[in-house]
């Protein structure tokens, strides 16, 4: 056995707080060497679902195996997995190579070996010659490395993170981003990455879990669950969206009372509502076939740097017509002037990205 | 006009609004050091001078060398250091579990614990001296009861000696120890402890390399405020060492009732505060060498 990871099976795992369902029957297979983020709101259950796998929240049944093994009677000291808190939980009276030596001395390796090991994470994480620094000396980038380093020191073929970039600004935590996912590639542990941040799992993952209300709604890669949303939650959740209402009925599709073409033929009679996604949507000259086009007027527009955000109110019977937000690319200084706040726009999406949600 | 004359916007002003606000903080500070000077800075200078005077009214070292000298004393000072001690190690002993166990509860649940052990430091010190008096004595509740349920049959000496002032000083002294060891303990983050554990480490490994050495400043500062009021303290021993434990303090009191010598009170006073202080200085190096390491 010299794998460097392990596969993880969920299954059935149930966890009841009173009256709400922190986890409600989740099943989850986790294949050796992946990339699995568990994405959802805070209070969604993914944290929970993270901490059943560190052994730190105890369901009141289900199985969790780590390749062929059963461990959710295991305290967590015995799994032998490697974990990055949200708030990195580094030993404030260690320094940082005592911090990321703690647990090759729990295992009894020689001095020898952990001053190479420790060296060795320390420059997989590009903090060498840090090593004889206080915690308190570290900038909040520094310690979540720190925090990895410690976590994948005794190549551990399991590694679960809490949010771990929550903490840092923005442009660090675009660069972490693609750090981590470059460190899981030459690792190669099974990684279990939780966060509520949609865009940090559509750019880390090879498959996006997203949990709600404590029951897995979608499984599948950044690309799937970003093209095909299960359901409005995800739409809505993933990426930006406008959904707007549109009735079925008899094959034929209407929003608003004007008849629409969508990508797949739906037979389902019902309600349901047509997503926009703000990038795919187009300002329109003219009618041409292959789209279906909206008119409706602008109400605001804000300049956001490499686009241009358009919010633009639907024509409407009654007086609530709904918003859709169309995203102009900043191209080029030749670009057609864009249209001024309260004039009449028509928008098109194609028919290949019009699809329903239920 | 050159650059330097010109008045840059408002600067007169804002210059004046930051004075403003030092006088306001003096001002808040003033009655405090009024205090201070009156009630505490004059006194013992006058003490300090005291020390000095010997029985003829000159200047001279013979209270001091009195008590370098007498047998008495140096048995007081080793009676004292002895029994504060014991009582900061029991204290400790005591304190420390319970601080650690109201520290892991919810809130709720430790708050409801603060009060248990706050009330008996709102009741009066003399009322629960005379109250253990009332326990532990000859023919007390403790006694009496041990005997009745037959497993002992003469009463046992608990009061009027070292066992006795003990129990007491303890029972007095455990929330001064438990106060700033349980802040401490409450401020330690508990994902420290998880994160041990999920590197590798046993509950109790876990505590001994983890949570004990953070809570270390917390423990040293209980340690050391109960053993500096141990060392002035008066009324307990007192009472419940019935005159045959003798600690400084009671010596400071009787040689100025019974022989009037404000000299040798004023020189031991003035030994006991010197070595409070030695104490607390070794004492606040340990504490921030200590907290170099926490946040």
């Amino acid at each position: 056995m010299n794998e460097t990871s392990l596969n993880i099976s969920i299954r059935e795992v149930t966890k009841k707080y009173d009256q709400f369902y922190a986890l409600k029957d989740v099943s989850l297979e986790i294949k050796s060497g992946e990339f699995m983020t568990l994405l959802g709101p805070s209070g969604s259950g993914k944290t929970t679902l993270l901490m059943v796998l560190a052994g730190f929240t105890n369901p009141d049944y289900g199985s969790v195996k780590f390749g062929d093994e059963e461990v959710i009677l295991k305290p967590p000291h015995l799994r032998g997995i490697g974990m990055v808190f949200q708030n990195y939980a580094l030993f404030p009276h260690m320094t940082v190579e005592q911090n990321v030596g703690y647990p090759q001395k729990l295992r009894g390796v020689s001095t020898a070996e952990t001053k190479r090991s420790v060296e060795e994470a320390l420059s997989t994480v590009k903090l060498e010659g840090l090593g004889h620094r206080g915690i308190n000396e570290l900038s909040g980038g520094q310690r979540q490395r720190v925090a990895l380093a410690r976590a994948i020191v005794f190549k551990p073929k399991i590694l679960l993170m809490d949010e771990p970039l929550s903490a840092l600004d923005k442009k660090l935590r675009e660069e972490m981003q693609i750090e981590l996912r470059q460190l899981h590639d030459t690792l190669n542990m099974t990684t279990v990455y939780v966060t509520h941040d949609q865009k940090e799992a559509l750019t880390m993952s090879d498959r996006i879990t997203v949990i709600n209300d404590g029951e897995l709604m979608q499984l599948g890669t950044p690309n799937e669950i970003y093209e095909h949303p299960n359901n409005h939650f995800i739409a809505d959740f993933i990426g930006e969206s406008s959904l707007l209402p549109v009735a079925v009925r008899n094959g034929k599709v209407s929003l608003n009372g004007e008849e629409i073409t969508l990508a797949e033929k739906t037979e389902k009679n019902g309600d349901f509502l047509l997503v926009v996604r703000p990038e795919k949507a187009f300002l329109a000259d003219k009618k041409i076939k292959g789209s279906n086009y909206f008119v409706g007027k602008l109400v605001d527009s804000i300049f956001q740097g490499e686009s241009q955000l358009l919010v633009v109110k639907l024509n409407s019977d009654d007086d609530d017509g709904h918003e859709v937000r169309v995203r102009v690319p900043n191209e080029s200084v030749t670009q057609k002037a864009l249209p001024v706040v309260g004039e009449n726009v028509t928008i098109g999406l194609k028919v290949a990205d019009s699809y329903v949600v239920s | 006009m050159t650059i330097a004359e010109i008045e840059k916007p408002n600067e007169r002003g804002l210059q004046q609004v930051a004075a403003n606000e030092r006088l306001t903080f003096f001002g808040l500070t003033l009655p405090y050091l009024l205090m201070v000077t009156a009630l505490i800075v004059i006194p013992v200078g006058w003490l300090f001078y005291l020390s000095f005077i010997g029985r003829d009214g000159s200047l001279s070292f013979e209270n001091y060398e009195r008590m370098m000298k007498s047998k008495a004393y140096i048995r007081i000072f080793l009676t004292t250091f002895k029994i504060s001690i014991l009582t900061t190690i029991i204290c400790a002993a005591i304190g420390y579990p319970l601080a650690y166990f109201m520290s892991q509860l919810s809130r709720k649940w430790a708050n409801i614990c603060m009060i248990g052990v706050l009330i008996p430091f709102w009741t009066s010190l003399l009322v629960r001296t005379y109250a253990w008096l009332v326990l532990l004595q000859k023919k007390g509740l403790l006694n009496n009861m041990a005997i009745e349920m037959g497993l002992i049959s003469e009463p046992i000496k608990i009061v009027h000696n070292t066992t006795g002032t003990l129990i007491g000083m303890v029972h007095i002294m455990l929330p001064f120890l438990i106060l700033p060891l349980y802040a401490n303990m409450r401020a330690i983050d508990k994902d420290t402890l998880k994160a041990a554990s999920s590197l590798g480490a046993t509950p109790t490994r876990a505590f001994w390399t983890v949570f004990f050495p953070l809570s270390l400043p917390g423990l040293l500062a209980g340690l050391l405020i109960v053993f500096v009021l141990c060392l002035g303290f008066y009324v307990t021993p007192a009472i419940l060492g019935g005159g045959r434990v003798i600690m400084a303090a009671m010596k400071i009191s009787s040689n100025i009732e019974l022989y009037f010598s404000w000299g040798a009170a004023s020189a031991l006073g003035v030994v006991l505060l010197v070595v409070t202080g030695i104490i607390l200085f070794i004492a606040s190096k340990l504490v921030s060498m200590d907290q170099l390491g926490n946040r």
